[in-house]
């Protein structure tokens, strides 16, 4: 669900931070209208209105892990952990955390990818969000979902800046709901 | 030289919540990780309290961070000091035009990008990593804001490696740590 139709219907905030994104046509190939985040982390206002948007949401839902995915989701999730007194979970591609991980494969448009965790960073039970920039298809947010699930957390939403066409209409991702705050701009 | 935060009591219970991995990514490093840290809210609030304090009210425009731990550290601080978050990526993941800086490894080469526009002239910036070893990264990122224009005020990092006297390669510019490793 978009905030827009969740109780933020006609708030400035969201237009603020929609015009704060930048479209480059072709990236990262012919076809393809990239949703640039950079302009809006760059806009002290939209950047603050993105976070607090978030944090107002889940500050009183007992949240005690954020997970984000890397690497755009680590320029959300961390600060909106620590406003909502959370643990940060970065989920990260194969080969960079260190230690025992556990791995979660995911479809691309072309080929697979896979994602990891930490074992031991999130305990049975423990309330989750996953953050992430933007959700296209929802093969990554669906892979980061099972990893949590997979060690007994339980994943309250999956919160994106950003909600590609392949979702809207849809409120939930893999049984999870989903919560976005912008369409793509044109 | 580096200014380092010992006397603070919120650096001791940073400095236990970082983890050391042996041999990680191959033989002979001893890994920092950072990620046990940020499992800790407390730990965390401290740290990004302690780089906040610094630097509030000292007119720094833009917080550029390294791709991918500098992400996690920059964005808060910018936040809380009212600065631009400036991404500092890995090749060919920003969209339209960049500067591109080329670094040397210890076997080969890499490469950092920024935006064209991202800092203007003039503007005052940080450059903000997890950790600081040899400082090759830290110097291309130096090198990336200047090109364009902006005065590095400082380059803060949680650890610095001191051995490893990274402190020399930047260009003169400060460094400022929370916690020292050997």
């Amino acid at each position: 669900m978009f905030a827009a139709e969740n109780g933020l219907k006609g708030d400035p905030r969201l237009k603020g931070i929609s015009d704060s994104i930048t479209v480059v046509p072709h990236f990262p190939k012919p076809g393809i209208m990239f949703q640039d985040i950079t302009t809006l982390v760059s806009n002290p206002k939209a950047f603050k209105d993105t976070i607090d948007i978030f944090v107002d949401r889940y500050r009183d839902m007992d949240i005690s892990v954020v997970a984000g995915v890397e690497a755009r989701g680590f320029m959300f999730a961390p600060t909106i952990a620590l406003a909502i007194g959370a643990k940060f979970i970065p989920l990260r591609k194969p080969g960079k955390l260190p230690g025992e991980v556990i791995s979660e494969a995911y479809e691309l448009e072309y080929g697979k990818d896979r994602l990891e965790m930490h074992v031991g960073a999130v305990q049975r039970g423990e309330r989750a969000l996953v953050i992430d920039d933007l959700v296209a298809t929802g093969g990554t947010l669906s892979a980061a979902t099972r990893l949590l699930e997979r060690v007994g957390a339980e994943v309250v939403e999956c919160a994106c800046v950003i909600g590609l066409p392949e979702v809207k209409g849809r409120c939930r991702l893999g049984g999870k709901p989903l919560y976005m705050l912008v369409e793509p701009r044109q | 030289m580096s200014a380092c935060k010992e006397d603070d009591p919120r650096i001791d219970g940073i400095q236990s919540r970082i983890r050391v991995v042996p041999n990680f990514p191959k033989p002979g490093i001893m890994f920092q990780d950072i990620t046990t840290l940020l499992l800790d809210p407390k730990a965390f609030k401290d740290t990004i309290d302690l780089f906040v304090e610094r630097y509030k009210g000292k007119n720094i425009t833009a917080v550029a961070g390294i791709e991918a731990r500098g992400f996690i550290f920059g964005p808060p601080i910018a936040l809380a000091i009212g600065a631009k978050f400036v991404p500092l990526r890995k090749p060919k993941k920003l969209p339209g035009k960049v500067f591109r800086e080329e670094y040397d490894l210890e076997y080969g080469s890499d490469c950092l990008e920024m935006h064209v526009g991202a800092v203007e002239s003039g503007e005052r910036a940080l450059v903000v990593d997890d950790l600081i070893a040899t400082g090759g990264t830290l110097c291309a990122a130096m090198n990336l804001l200047e090109r364009a224009g902006a005065e590095v005020v400082e380059c803060a990092c949680v650890i610095e490696i001191p051995d490893l006297k990274g402190s020399d390669r930047l260009k003169g510019k400060p460094l400022f740590v929370l916690v020292e490793s050997q």
